[in-house]
């Protein structure tokens, strides 16, 4: 990768993301596999940046996974996401936020479709008027929660406690960057830096210590690809590519991978699994996974969260000796306990990929 | 070892900065119409030599692409030149021809 060509592209790709006053819409698989982000994202608005952000008990899901399944039809994605923004306009917001990049990119393609496509936009405002008896309006400003991260990055690394260093070494720690498909792959202008070398994350990681690493299959999917991985028949071809993806990184010793997509924190994670399960390979050091974290997790590392309370024990590979390489001070005793000190159930000891329990 | 009921596929990484793309290149001097190719497989869809044998044009251009030399010109040696795609081809790519050429570059390439 020739550095100078990556920040020409960065300038190309700049866009434009809201200040204050957010609209946070959440996703929806994210709670059940990573639940603590999108909190420690709310916290780090709120509390660390003091920004306003509001999140409505009334938001749906974007039925983004139907859609791309074919489940759900376009006239219905459309009206389920025009009563989303709609909510939006009765919270008197105007910035919306969401936190999951299918829906990042479902919101994209909405707003592009009725920006095109006049009537298809016309028969959506029936559409909600009809089924929900609400006004429509569009967002004034659409940005990802990693968009906005990266908006406030320095203002993060200025009340940072932590850089992204190897303790014992002082060098940079070496950081996959995984954009997930639909940031940018679609409407590249949408996404900070463009479709080919997205700078949203890139640009987190170098400005809180670390080094981002290129390998030859750094835009190659993670393995979800929705039908690849919804139809058990298809999986072998998820498993694959992001195989694929390990294998190519692997010679560059990787201390962990970083991603702003629900699915690709997913996949990258549990398939290192699932490989160690059915082949006996392990890509991390000594036996021992890649590490896979969410943007807001790295944030909030580096903010001095406690990565119990972020819900860090529940990824399927061990983040314990990427928090000794930081220096994170933590209780290894605390790992399995519940916010009042409570025992949780132990996950089941995996056979060969190390995993202290 | 786990049964999950699927297991990997074999997987081929293709490190382009390191892949010998020389026959691409060579073919395109020779014939600018390779670089029109989009992958669309009318090609394919339409082989007579392909409804009876593994060829198939589209995978020759990829092997081409990747640098996988040996593989395109094992592939070119299926075509029974009739020429059927390139009535098919939507960019008017000069398939035949460019069998043709990856046959008369077996002798400069074959390792």
């Amino acid at each position: 990768m020739i550095k100078d060509g990556k920040k020409k592209v960065w300038d190309d790709y700049q866009k434009e993301i809201a200040d204050d006053k957010f609209y946070y819409v959440r996703s929806c698989i994210r709670q059940t596999i990573w639940p603590g982000s999108e909190n420690i994202y709310l916290r780090i608005l709120k509390d660390v940046l003091g920004k306003d952000i509001y999140e409505s008990e009334n938001h749906t899901t974007c039925t983004g996974i139907g859609y791309h399944s074919e489940v759900v039809p376009f006239e219905t994605i459309q009206t389920v996401v025009a009563r989303n923004f709609s909510l939006m306009k009765e919270a008197g917001y105007e910035n919306y936020n969401p936190s999951c990049v299918t829906s990042f990119g479902i919101y994209t393609e909405i707003l592009e479709t009725w920006h095109h496509f006049p009537d298809e936009k016309k028969k959506v405002i029936n559409f909600l008027k009809q089924a929900t008896n609400r006004d429509f309006v569009e967002p004034k400003n659409l940005a990802h929660t990693s968009d906005v991260l990266f908006k406030f990055r320095n203002e993060i690394a200025a009340k940072a406690k932590y850089k992204l260093i190897n303790k014992e070494t002082g060098k940079p720690l070496k950081v996959v960057d995984h954009i997930g498909c639909h940031y940018a792959k679609m409407f590249p202008n949408k996404g900070v830096g463009g479709a080919e070398y997205p700078q949203v994350l890139a640009g987190l990681v170098e400005t809180f210590g670390g080094e981002v690493i290129d390998y030859p299959e750094r835009r190659h999917c993670c393995g979800f690809g929705f039908r690849q991985y919804l139809v058990k028949a298809n999986r072998g071809y998820s498993i694959s590519a992001s195989k694929k993806k390990f294998e190519s990184m692997e010679p560059f010793k990787p201390d962990f991978i970083i991603t702003n997509c629900p699915g690709c924190n997913y996949f990258m994670d549990r398939w290192q699994y699932a490989l160690a399960e059915m082949e006996h390979k392990t890509y991390g050091e000594n036996g021992y996974g890649i590490p896979v974290l969410t943007y807001e997790e790295v944030a909030g590392l580096v903010l001095g969260f406690d990565p119990w309370e972020m819900g860090m024990q529940m990824h399927q590979v061990d983040v314990e000796p990427l928090l000794k390489k930081i220096g994170v001070e933590y209780d290894p005793s605390k790992k399995f306990k519940g916010a009042n000190g409570e025992d949780l159930p132990l996950p089941e000891k995996p056979n060969h990929i190390n995993f202290s329990v | 070892m786990v049964d999950f009921g699927y297991a990997p596929l074999e997987i081929k990484i293709h490190d382009l900065d390191k892949a010998n793309l020389t026959l691409g290149e060579w073919i395109a001097e020779r014939d600018e119409t390779f670089k029109h190719c989009i992958a669309c497989g009318s090609c394919t869809a339409t082989c007579t030599a392909g409804k009876f044998t593994a060829f198939s044009f589209r995978e020759m251009c990829h092997s081409i692409r990747r640098g996988e030399l040996m593989e395109a010109i094992t592939e070119s040696e299926k075509c029974m030149l009739c020429g059927k795609c390139i009535l098919a081809c939507p960019r008017n790519v000069n398939t035949r021809n460019i069998v043709k050429l990856v046959r008369k570059a077996n002798q400069n390439f074959r390792v």
